[in-house]
């Protein structure tokens, strides 16, 4: 064998096993999560509330503080950064401002998220006096998928060729009528996978909801956005680390129905987009 | 250098209308670089104005300063006057009403992912047509006067980028007609096209000219030929010579226009 050929053989082996090695940890954690979870899996865990202490029963408050919680802050988060990355990308001139906004978008994906819980607990909860509410966490689990949202809408603008606005614009279109009817439908698909994106990320993170949301402990569902809530991610680090005695199983029950719940929206959100592809 | 139109460039009778657009000192840079340098030239009813010359020469630059497509490069710096009816098409028109009456048709056609019937459309409906009986006939005008009716009537529903090449400029063509425009502008419409659907676009245009003002910006000197009543030859940002079709073919004056129609550069 040549030299050149061994070289190719020797690259081609290490890229496969790297493919490997971001597949082997998937694999694991959903193996791992499955195999100790499913057994705690029942009618009653998924639809009753905790008893003993949150040793026995069920999740469901955890289960419908997340749902809340993604609903609401998606409901916030997805036309705000639809709407600026529409203005960023299809308006705004390349200029000093802009590139200001840019800069803070990236840097607001950068921030930590427990530096948005802190945040969200000063603004929302003291502030603004929204108290320890799923509104306050909505707003604050919102602001931190802002990012999220506006770079991969703008990612899915910028995918409409351009000659799509030129023609739009010669056949006497307004900008706007250009963005709503040349630009915006060709872009919907990645404009939602954006928000598939952040519905994981939201329905995920503990750090945001620990101050302006998340209770230990409810012994009522929340009735509105003024409510305080449980959560899942929140509820599994509680029965993880702050109760003694807890069966294994409901722990990874837990983190199985928080992962499936993700899964379940994702797949939610890839049927959508794909038909909305396959529509044009 | 650019000289102004002289009474001596008149073409037949037959074909010469009233004045249609003026463009008086028109300057086109793009950054520092001039594209377009002091042009000036009249447009007339019932003609069509064919544009040769090599690339850089400024033939695309003016047209796309007829309908202000230029507006939307950020680099790109427009002076001097234009007028369509005597109206000024910077300060006294808006760049969507200007539009609609100076249609352009790009050299690669860009059919919108919609259907036949909704591409043809576009233009009305954006203007706030939305009668369903009147669009109907507007599609079908329209696209018999592209030359395309037959070959697509029976499936206006489907998606207009499932046509081939040279139908989908027809549509593009039917498209920019449904706006009932003044003047159509022609970018290399053909470039692409293969010999047939070429002669369909070069009949059409044929046609069109009995409504219509035509520039067609083109490459091929052919084609200039074929179809155009006047034909214009630009070099490096100048117009060396205008005159009427035959005459600029058979007698040019000016030495480069001579060197380009023989082949000699460019």
């Amino acid at each position: 064998m040549t030299n050149e050929g061994r070289r190719q053989k020797v690259g081609f082996g290490v890229l496969l096993l790297a493919t490997f090695i971001v597949v082997i940890p998937v694999t694991a954690i959903v193996l791992l999560i499955v195999a100790k979870g499913w057994g705690a899996l029942s009618w009653s865990f998924l639809f009753t509330m905790p008893r003993e202490g949150m040793r026995a029963g069920g999740i469901l408050p955890a289960i419908v503080g997340t749902v809340y919680l993604v609903f609401a802050s998606i409901a916030f988060a997805l036309p705000i950064g639809v709407m600026a990355a529409i203005y960023l990308s299809e308006y705004a001139k390349d200029n000093a401002l802009t590139r200001t906004i840019n800069l803070a978008i990236i840097n607001l994906a950068g921030v930590s998220s427990v530096v948005f819980g802190l945040f969200g607990l000063s603004l929302f909860v003291i502030f603004l006096k929204f108290g320890v509410s799923i509104i306050s966490g909505s707003l604050t689990l919102g602001i931190m998928t802002l990012p999220v949202i506006i770079t991969t809408t703008r990612e899915a603008l910028r995918a409409v060729p351009r000659s799509y606005r030129e023609v739009s614009f010669s056949l006497g279109a307004s900008r706007w009528q250009t963005v709503r009817h040349a630009v915006l439908p060709h872009a919907l698909s990645g404009i939602l996978t954006g928000a598939i994106l952040s519905i994981g990320r939201v329905a995920g993170e503990t750090a945001p909801i620990l101050f302006t949301v998340a209770a230990f402990y409810l012994p009522n569902l929340p009735t509105g956005l003024s409510d305080q809530a449980m959560a899942l991610p929140y509820h599994l680090y509680i029965i993880t680390t702050q109760i003694p005695g807890i069966p294994e199983n409901y722990r990874y029950g837990t983190a199985f129905v928080l992962i499936g719940f993700v899964l379940i929206m994702n797949i939610t959100a890839t049927v959508i987009r794909s038909k909305a592809r396959r529509k044009r | 250098m650019s000289r102004p139109e002289n009474g001596l460039v008149c073409p037949p009778a037959s074909t010469a209308g009233e004045v249609k657009m003026t463009v008086r000192g028109l300057t086109v840079s793009y950054g520092k670089t001039p594209a377009l340098k002091s042009l000036n030239v009249d447009l007339r009813t019932h003609e069509i104005l064919s544009i040769i010359g090599p690339s850089n020469s400024g033939k695309t630059s003016f047209l796309r300063s007829l309908n202000r497509m230029n507006d939307l490069d950020p680099h790109a710096r427009t002076a001097g006057e234009v007028r369509l009816d005597g109206v000024d098409i910077v300060r006294d028109l808006s760049a969507e009403e200007l539009r609609k009456r100076v249609g352009m048709i790009f050299a690669m056609p860009v059919p919108l992912p919609l259907s036949i019937r909704d591409n043809i459309t576009y233009g009305p409906r954006m203007a706030g047509v939305r009668d369903a009986a009147t669009l109907d006939a507007v599609v079908e005008e329209c696209l018999r006067a592209a030359y395309v009716w037959d070959e697509v009537k029976d499936r206006l529903k489907t998606s207009a980028q499932k046509l081939s090449g040279g139908q989908q400029q027809r549509l593009c063509i039917a498209r920019t007609l449904a706006l009932k425009p003044d003047v159509i502008l022609y970018d290399e419409p053909c470039s692409g096209l293969d010999p047939i659907s070429t002669a369909k676009v070069e009949e059409s245009m044929v046609e069109l000219r009995k409504k219509h003002t035509l520039v067609l910006v083109t490459n091929n000197t052919k084609q200039a030929a074929r179809v155009g009543t006047r034909t214009a030859f630009f070099l490096m940002g100048e117009m060396v010579e205008i005159g009427p079709t035959d005459r600029m073919f058979t007698a040019p004056q000016d030495q480069r226009t001579e060197d380009y129609i023989v082949g000699r550069f460019g």
